[in-house]
């Protein structure tokens, strides 16, 4: 689904990302992890072009990422992407913040689109809560509706980056349930996480990265319990206390 | 030495006695600017209807208020659309876009109003004929050959030039609401798919609008205001004919001041609606 060649991400003299080269897999779900500044969300953010590359190449369902504009849209459109910060649209609601690019993007019908917004929103939970503004909503509903909000495109990929990251504690869980249910429909995931639990639980593949690099790649279960590399020992360590 | 902390009593002190604190407090924060301005308003309104010197003064301004009102509404519409286009110019990525908006915008904007208003009126509409005059010569078109610069009337080339030189402050305007607002909104809509000017119409203008409408609401006032300085065209607005009115029956102080008075009771009427407008929104924000 997603292939990375010798991608590298410079800003300015620093070195974001340090020449990666990763394949994703059709229903895999691939967690990112590692110390921050380490690359991760970057890596991410090229795949729907929110970053240009520096070099390297990436493929994404067989097209080739290039500057072309037109590409760009077609491919963002099947990527689905939610952000650490939600980034909701504040004037809509929640169903029209749903709506909105299914009928400028796909072009689907104002009924279509509501309709697959509503769904969208039972999907993760809260159907009650399509005519609240964001502002109205708790952190943990926000980012559900960003998931929905995504999930509407019918994506053949989602990119999660740090979703639970900005929210309280309390609010972690009701969004890792949408992503591990997501997890186990089948979909192709690449998430950028600190939660370990979710790795655990839900990762086909785990990919450390440090400096820019990915400095181990393994299944989870021989990540946690064995790492190969000193690196990926040390920081588990650090998290796992 | 040792410092006495204020007794209750002292601070008391400090307040007029036998009047409530709460009854002075309130006193002292009326407008009283306010009433006065609304008095000084009375006694013109008055003096319109009972002295014939005013009221004559008023009958002879008052048919200018179409003009002053027509050219103030058109070049404010033309102001907000070149303000739209240079504004989304000088936020584009686009190094020739944006040169050519930020050109306009800092010469613009560092011209004095009343020499734009002449550069316009007597430069540049005389330059456009000729261009036109051209054009219509290569098309063998007769009706753009006969053209002269006095086909041009003066209220539009007022209009132009308020336009064109409120369209540089409209410029900014946009350009900081635009770009108040969090770069992770159009990353989401990018995302999504939706391309530069779906981000823009849907997801970044409804927002950027909202934040300078205060703005944009001022900008008109200051647009009435400043269409005073369309008379120096000798356009009859209400300015042009208070001064005809005035140096033919050398009536000046009632002929400025009720000038003045109407000018202040759209500029006040007006501000009053921006501070509704103001208030409107800081309720919706959410």
């Amino acid at each position: 689904m997603i292939k990375i060649r010798n991608l590298v991400k410079q800003f300015g003299a620093f070195r974001a990302v340090d020449d990666v080269s990763l394949d994703v897999g059709k229903g895999k779900v691939v967690v990112v992890i590692g110390p921050s500044g380490s690359g991760k969300s970057t890596v991410l953010r090229c795949i729907n072009h929110l970053e240009t590359p520096t070099s390297g190449e990436i493929v994404v369902d067989g097209v080739t990422l290039s500057h072309n504009s037109k590409d760009i849209n077609t491919i963002r459109a099947e990527v689905g992407m939610v952000f650490q910060q939600f980034n909701l649209f504040p004037h809509l609601t929640a169903l029209q913040n749903i709506m909105l690019a299914q009928k400028v993007v796909r072009k689907r019908s104002d009924d279509e689109a509501r309709q697959i917004a509503q769904q969208q929103l039972e999907r993760v939970g809260i159907p009650e809560k399509a005519s609240s503004y964001p502002s109205q909503l708790s952190g943990g509903q926000q980012q559900r509706v960003a998931i929905a909000r995504a999930l509407a495109m019918n994506p053949k990929i989602m990119l999660f980056d740090e979703p639970t990251s900005a929210l309280d504690p309390e609010m972690i869980k009701e969004v890792l349930d949408v992503m591990l249910d997501l997890a186990k429909s089948g979909m192709t995931m690449v998430c950028v996480t600190h939660e370990m639990g979710f790795a655990r639980n839900a990762a086909t593949e785990v990919v450390f990265m440090d400096h820019g690099k990915v400095v181990e790649h393994n299944t989870p279960e021989a990540f946690f319990s064995n790492p190969h590399e000193e690196r990926a020992r040390s920081f588990l360590k650090q998290i796992l206390h | 030495m040792s410092a006495q902390p204020p007794s209750p009593a002292s601070v008391l002190d400090t307040r007029r006695p036998g009047i409530a604190p709460e009854f002075s407090d309130r006193l002292a924060r009326l407008p009283w600017w306010l009433l006065v301005t609304i008095l000084l308003g009375l006694l013109i309104l008055y003096s319109i209807f009972s002295d014939e010197k005013t009221g004559n003064a008023f009958r002879a301004i008052v048919p200018g208020l179409v003009v002053t009102l027509r050219t103030a509404v058109l070049g404010y519409l033309m102001a907000i659309i070149i303000g739209l286009f240079a504004g989304l110019g000088r936020t584009a990525r686009n190094p020739v876009i944006n040169n050519i908006a930020s050109f306009y915008v800092e010469i613009v904007r560092g011209v004095p109003m009343l020499v734009l208003l002449l550069y316009v009126a007597f430069v540049g509409v005389p330059l456009m004929m000729t261009a036109l005059n051209q054009l219509g010569a290569t098309l063998g078109s007769a009706w753009l050959s006969a053209l002269t610069p006095r086909s041009f009337p003066n209220e539009w080339r007022v209009v132009l030039a308020l336009g064109f030189a409120y369209g540089s402050f409209e410029a900014e305007n946009f350009r900081a609401g635009i770009q108040s607002i969090d770069r992770g909104q159009s990353e989401a809509a990018r995302a999504l798919g939706m391309n530069y000017l779906q981000t823009m119409r849907f997801i970044i203008l409804p927002q950027a609008i909202r934040r300078i409408l205060p703005t944009l609401g001022n900008d008109f006032i200051s647009m009435l205001k400043d269409s005073s300085l369309v008379s120096v065209l000798g356009v009859e607005d209400i300015t042009q004919l208070a001064k005809l009115y005035a140096s033919s029956s050398f009536v000046f102080f009632q002929s400025y001041s009720v000038l003045a008075f109407m000018y202040l009771t759209m500029t006040i009427l007006l501000s009053r609606g921006v501070r509704w407008m103001e208030q409107k929104l800081s309720q919706g924000r959410r």
